[in-house]
Parts: structure tokens; C-alpha cells; sequence
């Protein structure tokens, strides 16, 4: 995940960015005004705060007398007490809009993820649509929430200093208000480049990431051929340049840090002379320098805030721009106006108006390019599969077998031409008409988080648990169910990482089978598994085909031999198609590609039967 | 105890080469500190001195001086404080780097033991994220607890220097304070925790959606999917905010009394001051002393609750750390050159077992991973490969063949009592690891190219080998005339980001590294599976010239492949079937005969009916003396059942399998059984 390499946006400052997110702002109006009005209060609390002191200065040690401490003591605790108040309202205002906000960003998207085609998943890492949802809707919601609102404070922070200095001395106001664009230059011109350093420590860091994988997968290899110090060479180089890049970036921070309290060091020190010889000359009081002296060195805290929040402000554009860009994908295949009417769209079935599938398939005149392709991979391509048929699809990895699948799916549509189901073009019915009613089980088989009954059910929600298990037995998952430790409530972990490949299939086989649909659609695994399980799989395989329309990528003989046509394909295209035994004969690719597999299988089973005579 | 004391040596030993920079560091901290404390004390000069009370009458008309004073002093601290910055950030940035380094070295060294035993997820989080966290609480946390305890020891001394019992008024905040963030930072870790685990789940349901994405679709899961969302986003928003108003309590409550000390000092000072007891000066300089006291104390809490934040990563890191590297042995002995590399196994056994792996639990994931594969692996195996033999070794799955390799290499090590295996007159435990593999050049059947070039993977092992070299060995592997169709050419990037090789590219690609290698033995693990059968003896025949002094071992299922071979050996489930030259198996009418009949007549058969299975059937059956009428089945859904019901004397090939029905012979019925079926319905 951490390969995969954000692109930077240099972008300047744009409202219409901005403006994009407006609506997801709107249902918090309430929040944001009651945040923004206490910050207005906090910030004078927080400019009134010195005024104390001086006025004690001023009012009790001066004149030397303590009437009126107490009512002084008073309304100073009052005024602590009101700005805690503030803080804990303007805080649970902020964090409200905050995790709401991010909630519904959060929403939106994986709402539109579930309408998204397989274009878009094809072409995208799950890292990158996992840090779309997860991790830009925090940043864009904590810089609404927060950022905003800080930016709010320091602004009126800022403001209200210089507003009650030019109140009480117009010319040491001036001295600081001098200082300010100082500290402004400076901080840009050190944030720029320290940001391009931290950009560089990010790439890095992503590449040792990488380093670090192939390091431990890689390792068998790199231990048999000895190079493990070539290998720990060319690590210590990236982490040679982590460290240059990182501490170039701190020292740079360490710069900027001291010299912003230099400035403001000098500021105070004007103010000391210029204001010491005021308060000789009986021009201001003491309690005023006083408060001078504060204001000249916590000034600039602030400042520098709203430079950061400002840079913040714009790189938070880049998550927004993140975010609305998936929320303005348009899904390449999408149901028409009249047929969403008729059939319902995916989240609002109108399943009394849907028909039962029989499972007759016809591909007319199909040709294919992937949107993201350049050539065609189908082209005037027609197919009869009568219901109940078994198609095999046979071809080298990587030769594209699952385009034909995709088709029939509808996770693409023909680039021209139609497919028909029971004599229908697809396209006039619903894709969840199609998908309620069609069984996938695939190579790598994918199960969610939760118990193994879950799991299983999820190819009908309103299965009865006897159904569950009815439905896992007749397709030997039980086996696999009768080793977990709590049966059925076991839980399988993430993607069901507890499992082996093996036993996935099996459970997944059983969901498929509980969904009970008129079209299969089947991706053997390729990985090894351990001969028991091979030959479950085997037999729930072709339990699940009988009487099935089904479409299976295959790789094991059985399977292919069992099929009812088989379809070769070589660099993305059909180029044979027969029965098994009509493209032995036919001596082509078929041929080349069912002798070598045959070869494996061949001296496996001669030495499994050799086995047996022991 | 033993834990703190092997977190300190850990942290020791990763501080090598920075311990100047803490120490420089921590003198800067120390400086700025007093520098700073410094600053509120020219104020207090300056307003008394301003005021005329204690005389300096000079500095009264010449402020210029104090302001000076001022600015002076600020650039001293300011130079300490880029000191001490930069100090840090170089020791923390070396620390990381040390970490780091010694984590990638000691993880290519670790046994393929301890990588089986864990995953490459689970080491690479600890190996970046919790070094990141531990470089985080060095650079930042660590001299945050010195400079706070330099603060606060500096500002009281001030304090008290001015004014005891105006001190005392302030110290009796502060364990208040320190208690009520302890209190607090547990409340909000407990919920942190909870909001924590709400993040997780949710984002592995964006994960597990996202990657699931077909299966959701297939089974038209949208909406189910979507109702799941909603549920654990509601959560997360939910607890975040109930963390959130914790929070805004705990910093609302942390200014009020911080407020309130501040108040106090400003009150009770201005009556002290009224009273004569301090000056003006001295009441604005210990107001200052007392925010520079008060932040810091309460940022206390926060440094605690990172502190075992970093304490949980170390523990984590410590964990690979603590594992045990394979023993790379002596460094080469230059007597040791020369000998034969005549390859003996003496009667070895053999079984992968969960023990001595490195880690003090095995972790949840180990349990699966080798699921079935912990019995004997090798029984009694005893043979001999004369130095310059080409070596064949036939098995099926699970026999035991590539374990003799990784044997050999000394990927997994033979114990005591397990036989032993030679090279030479050396048993290879003897032979230093580098040199070992070194002299063992292979490829494996998946085999494993790194993101780089072509070039580059090629030259793996030789990096100075030069263009012609590389190209040389890339055309007796049959690849370099592929690679040159690629745009790029030899410097085209492999994987993630450049190219995606086909399975046969891969291997012959793999098999030029090798050449590469130039290593007296090599091995050919089912190292031409992918690439087609023609291309297969074209490279099989380049080979054959270029490796003429070499010992080979190839290990396949093609018997074209291995009919070459001077000796044979046929494995099955880890012993020995049988030896000999091909010609020889061929006349002893074993199972290399069986497979042979099978492979070579593949032809003639092809076209028979429902071809192979009927002859391979035979084959079987002719050699085992049974015979399974394909009568016996009528129905394909029978097929199961009547690998059951069949006597266990009829079904003797049946026999090797414990669970019932779950036969070879039945299967490959089946699949001619439904293959003349299904021909027949078209």
C-alpha cells in the first residue's frame, strides 16, 4: 500500500474546490456558529488575560493600596470559569462537526464505491480507495473542524492585540505591527522548504517500506544466492538518505523555531527601551509596559499559526480534490432510467417485477475493448450457451480468461454488439437482477470478518441456520467446519485469513450454493492445496455444476474434460473453442497447453496410486 | 525487571554513533533552559531599575543597554535551541537508522524457520510503523522529560529565590495538576482504546469491500453491505465524539486551574507587592516564571501516556530482534577450495516442525501455515551425485523434492540424529553458509525477481558483470530476445511499477541469474514448468553446452526433461522408489515406466476417445493387478459414493487415503465418466 505513490498537488488556493464540499457542510450550521462564536470569546478572553496583571500593577502596587483586590480576585476567577465554559463548548462543537462531517464523507463515497464498475476497481489499488475513504475524509473533516476554527481565533486573537495596543500606546503598537511581515517572510519561506524536504522523507520512506518486503518475501531467494549484503548495501543507502532527508527537515525546523523567538525577542527589546523611557517620563504606566511585554512575546504564536493552518488550508485541497474526484466517477456500467423503474436500483430491489433466470446465454456479435485499452480483445464474437451447459475457459496465466466472465456478468458490456439472457439483451434488465441470480466463486476466494456461518450466509441473508449446514455438507465444507473449534461460530478473521486457500473455496462454494442460482460462474484455484482438500474441491465442484449454467476459468483436467465446450484463450482472445476432444485433434494451442498440464497430473496420480500399494 | 533492563541495553545499543549528539543535545536543553529563566530577570531588572528603587540610576538613562541584554541573551538561547534541535534530530534520525538497518540485516539472516512462522505484514509494520513510533518518543518525548524537568527545577529555584511563600502558593498546584492529568490520561486511554478498535473495524470493511468487491456484486450484496457500513461509521463517529467531549473536559478543566494558579499568583503577588515584600519587577518576573512552569507540567501526562505507547513498539520490534540468525559460520578457508563437489546425502530423515523457530509464542497464524506438512518429510534418504553428473529426481507432490534442495542450501538445517549431508569430504554444517550457497546456483519453480531491472535482476549475484556477459547467458535462457522487445530493453523495471513477466518469462529469467552465478552445482527446480515445451529443449539444449563441468540437479514431472540425466531418483512421499539411468528404470517397469508409457504416448491416446484417463487407467491397473471395471459407475453423482462402498480390496490404491471417498482412481473416473457423458449430449 505504501507503493503506491500519492501524486502532489501544487495547486494555488481555489474556491471552487472548496466550494464542492459546501453541501456536506450545511446540516452542521448550528455547530459551526456556536464553535466560531466562543472562539470569538475565548480569543478576547485570551487577549484580555495580561490586561489583569497590569491592571494590578497599575491599581494596587502602584498606589500602593489593596482596596479591591477581592472584587479584582473575583471577577478574574469569573472570567477563567467563562473561559473554560468556552473551551468545553467550542470543543464539543468541534469535534462533533468533525467526526459527523467525516462520517458523512465517509458515506457518500462508499456509497458511490458500491455503484462504481470494475473499471474503476480494476485500475486502482484497494490502498488507494482505502486511504480515499479512511484517511482524506479525517484530514478534510479535522481541517474543517479544527483549522477553521483555529484560523477564526488567531485571526481575532491577532486583531483584537493589536486592536487594544493601538488602544493603549500607538507607538510601541507600531514597533510590533513592524515585526509582524518579518516573521510572515520568514516563516513562508522556511515552510516551503521544509515541506519539500518532508515530501522527500515521505517518498523515501514509502521505498524502504518496499525494500522491507521484498527483503522477507524475496529472502529464500536472496539467502540461496548469498547476496544478502548486496541486498543490506543498497538498504543502508535508502536509509543513508532517510536520515540526510529527515534531519535536513529538522534542522530546518530548528532554524525557523529560534529565529521566530529572535524576532520576537527583539520586539520586546524595542519595547523595553522605547516603552522604559515613556513610563520615566510619565507618559504611560508600568502595568502598561507590562502588558506590552507580554503581547510582544506571545504575539507571535499566533502568526505563525495562521501560516501553518494557511499551508494546511491549501494542502487539505489535495484530500478534497481525492474525494470528489471518486465521488464524480461515473460508473461505466450503469442501469438505464425505465429499467431502474421497472426493476429497482441496487439499494431498492423491486423484486416482484424481477424474472427467474433460466440461464441461456447468447453472445451476439460481441466485441470488446477495455475502457482503459487500446485494442479490441473481442471481436464479432457470437456464443449459444443453452441453460444447463458448462463452458470451461482455458488459457495461460495472464491471458485474459476472465474477460468473457466479466461480459456475461455485466461487470463490463459489449463495446458493440449484445448479450442476451433467456433471450433478453441484459442491459434491459437490472444489474442486481443479474448478480441476485448468479453464483461467483472465484480463485482466490474472498470472505469477510466474522463466523463461518456468516460467512455462508451471505449468499442468502434469510437462510435458516439448517439450510446454513445443509448447504455446507452437501458441498464437503463441513469438513472444514468440523476441524474449526467452534464450529460454524468460528471466526475466520480478516478476509478470512484464518483459512487456508483451500478451506476458503470450500466455505465460499457453500455460500454459492446457498444462493442457489441459475448461473455459476467458477475460478479454480491454481494454488497448491494439500491433496485432501484438492479432492473435496473437486467433488463440491461438480456438485455445483450440475444442472447449472456455468462459466468456469479452469485449471484442473477434470474439470475441463467435464466441460461442455471449452474456449481457449491466448494473449486476451478466443482462439479455439470445441470440445475436448475436437481440439486434441485439432493439434493446436489446446493441445500444447492440455500436454503439459496433462504431464503434471499424470505423474501426481501414478504416484498417489503408487502410494496405495504400499 | 528483565524486560526494563533489556529495553535499556536495546536502546544503548541503537544509540551507537549518537551518543555525542544526545549529549550535545541535552547540554543545549540544559542551557537554553537557564538562558530562558534568564529572560523574566532582565524584565524585573529593568522595571525596578526603571523605577528607580534599587539605585542602578546609569541603566535608568541608558535602557538601550537592558534591551541589548535582552537580544543578546534571546540569540544565546536561540542558538542553544537550534543546538539542541538539531543535536536531537540527528540522534534520533542515526537511532532510526541503526534500528532500521540492524532490523533488515537481522531479518535476511533469520532462518526460513521464523519467516514461516510469521507473516510479511506483521514483520513489516513492526519494522516501519513501530520504529517510527519509538524514533518519535527519542527525537521528540525523551528530551521533552529532561527539558521539563530542567524547567521546572530552574523556574522553582527562581521562584524561591524571589519569594518562598508566594512559591509554596504555587507548588501546592502542582501535584493537583499531575494528579488530575494522570486521571485523566487513563479515562481517555480507556476510551482511546474503544475509538481505536471502532477505526479498525470500520476500516477493514472498507478494506474487505474493497477487495471484495466481486463477491459483493455477485452475490448483489450492496445494500447489506452498505447497512453494515452505516452501523460501524455510526460507531466510530459516535465514540470518537464521546472521546472527543472527554477531551474537551479535560483541557476546559486543565485551564481552569491552570487559570486559577495563574490568578492566585497575580492576586496574592499584588498584595505581597502592596505590602512591600516584593518589587514590582520581581512580581512580573515570577508571573513569568509561572506559565514557563505551568505548561510544561501539564504536557506531563501526555509524555506518560506516549511512553508506553513507545514501550508496546519496542516490546514489538524487541520481538524479531530477540530471534535467533541462522550460523553463517567461519569465514572461508582458503584450504578449503578445490576439493570435489561430489554431493552425498547419508541416510537423511526429515520433518519441518513448529520448535526452535526464534519467537517465545508462535504466533495465531503459524497454526495454518504449515498445516499437514509437520510429518516426515524425508525418510532414509541415501545417495550419492558424483561431481559433474546431471541428476535427475522425480516425485509428485509433497514427495519431498524441494526439501532436498533447501537441505542442501541449508535453508532448513538438519539436527542431530537426522543424518547427514556432504559435500566433498565436508558435511556442508562444516562449510560456511555464504560459501555453501554460494556453490549452489538454483531455480526455483515460482521463482522471485526483485522490483528492479532486468539488468539489475539478472546481475544479481554479479554486480559488475558487464552488458555482454548479461546478454550472453539471457540468450542460453531463451529471454533476451523478449527483453529486447520491451521498450526499455535490459533496463526495464520488473514488478509493481514496471512490467508484469509471464510465469515462463520469470523463470528464464531466473534461469540467466543463475548462469550468472557460475556456481559448480545448480539446480533446476521444475524451473521450465511455465515455458512451452519447444523452448524448453531449445534452452535444455543451450544448457547442456554451457554447464558441462557443472553438477546438475533437475527436478520435474516431464520425463523428456529428466531422461537425460546420468542417474535417476524417484521419490515418492520422501523415500526412495527406485534409481538408476532411464534406460535402466525403463527396464525395470516401476512407476518411471508407468509415467513414461503415460507422457510419451500421449499422442496416440490424445485422440483415443475420451482420452488419457483410459490408458493411464490401464497402466495402473495392469501394474497393480486390479481391475476397476468403469462399469462399476453409472452416474457421475455417484461417484463419491462408490469410491466408499468399494471393498477395501478392490480399491487398493484407494487405500492410502484415512478419509473415504477421497480417491484418485475414483476421481479419474469420474473424469471419464463424464467426459463420454457430456460428449455424448452435444
Amino acid at each position: 500500500m505504501a507503493a503506491y505513490e500519492e501524486q502532489e498537488y501544487h495547486k494555488p488556493f481555489s474556491l471552487r474546490t472548496w466550494g464542492k464540499m459546501l453541501p456536506f457542510f450545511k446540516p452542521y450550521k448550528k455547530y459551526f456558529a456556536i464553535t466560531m462564536g466562543f472562539n470569538v470569546f475565548l480569543a478576547a478572553v485570551d487577549v484580555a488575560t495580561p490586561l489583569f496583571q497590569s491592571y494590578a500593577i497599575d491599581h494596587f502596587i502602584t498606589p500602593g493600596k489593596l482596596e479591591g483586590l477581592w472584587r479584582f480576585a473575583l471577577v478574574y476567577g469569573l472570567v477563567i470559569v467563562f473561559q473554560t465554559v468556552c473551551v468545553y463548548l467550542s470543543v464539543h462543537a468541534a469535534i462533533t462537526i468533525e467526526m459527523n462531517l467525516g462520517r458523512d464523507l465517509k458515506w457518500a463515497q462508499f456509497e458511490h464505491l458500491q455503484m462504481l464498475s470494475f473499471s474503476y476497481y480494476n485500475t486502482t489499488p484497494v490502498g488507494y480507495i482505502h486511504a480515499r475513504v479512511m484517511s482524506d475524509t479525517l484530514r478534510i473533516a479535522t481541517m474543517v473542524a479544527w483549522g477553521l476554527v483555529d484560523m477564526l481565533w488567531a485571526l481575532i486573537y491577532v486583531a483584537s492585540v493589536f486592536a487594544v495596543m493601538f488602544f493603549l500606546n500607538v507607538r510601541l503598537a507600531l514597533i510590533i505591527l513592524l515585526i509582524v511581515p518579518c516573521i510572515a517572510v520568514l516563516t513562508v519561506y522556511f515552510q516551503n522548504k521544509i515541506l519539500h524536504w518532508n515530501r522527500k522523507v515521505r517518498k523515501i520512506n514509502s521505498q524502504i517500506t518496499s525494500a522491507y518486503n521484498e527483503g522477507i518475501t524475496g529472502v529464500r531467494t536472496s539467502k540461496s544466492m548469498g547476496i544478502e549484503k548486496e541486498n543490506e548495501e543498497a538498504f543502508f543507502k535508502r536509509t543513508s538518505e532517510m536520515r540526510q532527508a529527515a534531519s535536513r527537515s529538522a534542522k530546518l525546523n530548528a532554524v525557523y523555531i529560534p529565529a521566530v523567538l529572535l524576532f520576537s525577542s527583539a520586539a520586546a527589546a524595542a519595547v523595553l527601551a522605547q516603552g522604559g523611557h515613556m513610563v520615566q517620563e510619565k507618559a504611560m504606566g508600568l502595568g502598561t509596559l507590562s502588558v506590552f511585554l507580554s503581547y510582544a512575546v506571545i504575539i507571535f504564536e499566533p502568526i505563525q499559526q495562521l501560516a501553518r493552518l494557511l499551508a494546511d488550508l491549501i494542502s487539505c485541497q489535495a484530500n478534497i480534490e481525492r474525494v470528489t474526484d471518486l465521488l464524480e466517477q461515473k460508473p461505466n456500467v450503469a442501469d438505464r432510467e425505465d429499467v431502474i423503474r421497472k426493476y429497482g436500483d441496487s439499494f431498492h430491489p423491486k423484486k416482484e417485477n424481477w424474472e427467474r433466470i433460466k440461464g441461456d446465454i447468447v453472445f451476439e456479435d460481441v466485441s470488446f475493448m477495455y475502457p482503459d485499452g487500446k485494442e479490441y480483445v473481442l471481436e464479432h464474437f457470437n456464443l449459444h450457451v443453452p441453460a444447463g451447459m458448462n463452458v470451461a475457459i482455458v488459457g495461460e496465466t495472464g491471458a485474459g480468461k476472465s474477460t468473457l466472465v466479466n461480459l456475461m456478468g455485466r461487470f463490463f458490456e459489449p463495446t458493440s454488439g449484445r448479450i442476451l439472457i433467456d433471450g433478453v439483451d441484459y442491459r434491459e434488465r437490472s444489474q442486481l437482477w443479474l448478480h441476485s441470480q448468479m453464483g461467483y466463486v472465484l480463485q482466490n476466494p474472498h470472505l469477510f470478518s466474522g463466523t463461518v456461518r456468516e460467512n455462508i450466509r451471505y449468499g442468502r441473508l434469510s437462510a435458516a441456520d439448517a439450510e446454513i449446514e445443509a448447504a455446507a455438507e452437501s458441498v464437503s465444507a463441513d469438513e472444514v467446519v468440523k476441524k474449526l473449534e467452534k464450529g460454524y461460530e468460528s471466526d475466520v478473521g480478516e478476509s478470512g485469513g484464518r483459512l487456508s486457500t483451500g478451506e476458503k473455496q470450500l466455505i465460499s462454494f457453500a455460500r454459492a450454493i446457498l444462493a442457489d442460482p441459475a448461473i455459476f460462474v467458477l475460478d479454480e484455484a491454481t494454488s497448491s492445496i494439500d491433496t485432501q482438500t484438492e479432492q473435496l474441491i473437486q467433488q463440491a465442484t461438480a456438485r455445483l455444476l450440475k444442472g447449472h449454467t456455468s462459466f468456469i476459468i479452469a485449471h484442473r483436467l477434470s474439470t475441463i474434460r467435464q466441460a461442455d465446450l471449452i474456449l481457449v484463450v491466448k494473449d486476451g482472445k478466443v482462439i479455439e473453442r470445441g470440445t475436448h476432444r475436437e481440439l486434441l485433434e485439432k493439434k493446436g494451442y489446446y493441445y500444447e497447453l492440455y500436454s503439459r498440464q496433462f504431464e503434471e497430473e499424470a505423474s501426481v496420480r501414478v504416484f498417489e496410486g503408487a502410494t496405495g500399494n504400499r | 525487571m528483565k524486560t526494563k533492563h533489556r529495553k535499556l541495553s536495546l536502546t544503548v545499543r541503537f544509540f551507537d554513533g549518537s551518543k555525542g549528539y544526545f549529549a550535545a543535545a541535552l547540554a543545549a536543553s540544559l542551557a537554553t533552559t537557564v538562558l530562558n529563566a534568564l529572560m523574566p530577570q532582565i524584565f524585573r531588572f529593568s522595571i525596578d531599575s526603571v523605577l528607580g528603587q534599587s539605585g542602578f540610576a546609569f541603566l535608568s538613562g541608558h535602557l538601550w543597554i537592558l534591551a541589548l541584554l535582552l537580544v543578546g541573551v534571546a540569540a544565546l538561547s536561540g542558538i542553544s535551541q537550534y543546538i539542541c534541535r538539531a543535536n536531537t534530530a540527528m540522534a534520533g534520525e542515526n537511532f532510526a537508522k541503526n534500528m532500521r538497518d540492524a532490523l533488515f540485516v537481522h531479518v535476511q539472516k533469520l532462518p526460513m524457520r521464523w519467516h514461516d512462522r510469521n507473516q510479511t505484514g506483521d514483520i513489516i509494520q513492526r519494522c516501519t510503523s513501530d520504529v517510527e513510533v519509538i524514533r518519535n518518543f527519542v527525537v521528540t518525548q525523551l528530551l521533552e522529560v529532561f527539558r521539563t524537568v530542567f524547567l521546572a527545577g530552574t523556574s522553582l529555584a527562581m521562584m524561591l529565590s524571589m519569594h518562598v511563600k508566594l512559591s509554596m502558593a504555587v507548588l501546592s498546584f502542582i501535584p493537583v495538576v499531575v494528579v488530575y492529568s494522570a486521571v485523566f490520561y487513563r479515562l481517555i486511554a480507556r476510551r482511546f482504546i474503544d475509538a481505536d478498535e471502532a477505526e479498525g473495524e470500520l476500516s477493514t470493511v472498507v478494506q474487505e469491500n474493497a477487495t471484495g468487491v466481486r463477491v459483493v456484486r455477485a452475490f448483489g450484496r450492496e445494500k447489506f453491505e452498505m447497512d453494515r457500513f452505516r452501523e460501524k461509521n455510526e460507531t466510530f463517529a459516535r465514540l470518537w465524539i464521546r472521546l472527543g467531549t472527554l477531551s474537551g473536559v479535560y483541557w476546559g478543566v486543565g485551564d481552569l486551574i491552570t487559570g486559577f494558579q495563574v490568578a492566585t499568583v497575580i492576586v496574592l503577588g499584588a498584595a505581597e507587592a502592596v505590602r512591600g515584600n516584593i518589587t514590582v519587577g520581581e512580581f512580573v518576573a515570577f508571573a513569568s516564571y509561572n506559565t514557563t512552569l505551568v505548561w510544561p507540567i501539564r504536557g506531563l501526562g501526555r509524555i506518560l501516556s506516549d511512553m508506553s505507547k513507545a514501550g508496546v513498539s519496542f516490546e514489538r520490534v524487541d520481538y524479531i530482534i530477540r530471534a535467533e540468525e541462522e550460523a553463517y559460520g567461519k569465514a572461508y578457508k582458503n584450504g578449503d577450495a578445490g576439493e570435489s563437489f561430489d554431493i552425498t546425502f547419508d541416510h537423511v530423515n526429515f520433518a519441518y516442525s513448529a520448535e526452535h523457530a526464534g519467537g517465545e509464542k508462535p504466533l495465531p497464524q503459524e497454526a495454518e501455515a504449515g498445516a499437514g506438512s509437520y510429518g516426515q518429510v524425508l525418510s532414509d534418504l541415501h545417495f550419492t551425485i558424483p561431481q559433474g553428473q546431471t541428476f535427475g529426481i522425480l516425485g509428485g507432490t509433497g514427495s519431498g523434492k524441494t526439501t532436498i534442495i533447501q537441505l542442501l542450501t541449508r535453508l532448513y538445517e538438519l539436527r542431530e540424529g537426522q543424518g547427514s549431508i556432504r559435500i566433498g569430504e565436508r558435511d556442508i554444517r562444516d562449510i560456511p553458509l555464504e560459501e555453501l550457497r554460494k556453490c549452489v546456483g538454483m531455480v526455483l519453480q515460482e521463482p522471485f525477481l526483485y522490483s528492479r531491472t532486468i539488468r539489475e535482476n539478472i546481475a544479481a549475484c554479479a554486480p559488475d558483470a558487464s552488458m555482454d556477459e548479461i546478454r550472453r547467458v539471457a540468450k542460453i535462457a531463451c529471454i533476451d530476445e523478449a527483453v529486447m522487445n520491451f521498450p526499455d530493453g535490459y533496463e526495464t523495471l520488473v514488478g509493481e511499477r514496471g512490467v508484469t513477466l509471464s510465469g515462463g518469462q520469470r523463470q528464464r529469467v531466473a534461469i540467466a541469474r543463475m548462469l550468472l552465478q557460475d556456481a559448480p552445482i545448480l539446480v533446476f527446480d521444475d524451473s521450465l514448468s511455465a515455458v512451452d515445451s519447444q523452448t524448453d529443449s531449445l534452452i535444455r539444449k543451450a544448457l547442456g553446452e554451457y554447464m558441462k563441468d557443472a553438477t546438475v540437479i533437475l527436478i520435474s514431472h516431464r520425463i523428456t526433461t529428466l531422461m537425460g540425466a546420468d542417474q535417476i531418483l524417484v521419490l515418492n512421499h520422501g523415500r526412495i522408489e527406485e534409481t538408476g539411468s532411464h534406460q535402466e528404470l525403463i527396464r525395470k517397469d516401476g512407476i518411471y515406466r508407468k509415467i513414461y508409457d503415460i507422457q510419451m504416448n500421449q499422442d496416440d491416446r490424445a485422440c483415443l476417445d475420451a482420452g488419457a484417463n483410459a490408458v493411464m487407467r490401464e497402466n495402473i491397473h495392469a501394474e497393480s493387478g486390479i481391475h476397476v471395471e468403469a462399469g462399476t459407475k453409472t452416474e457421475q453423482g455417484t461417484r463419491v459414493e462408490a469410491g466408499t462402498k468399494m471393498e477395501p480390496g478392490t480399491c487398493v490404491e484407494a487405500g492410502t487415503k484415512t478419509e473415504p471417498g477421497i480417491s484418485v482412481v475414483s476421481d479419474i473416473e469420474s473424469g471419464n465418466e463424464t467426459g463420454g457423458v457430456s460428449h455424448g449430449s452435444l
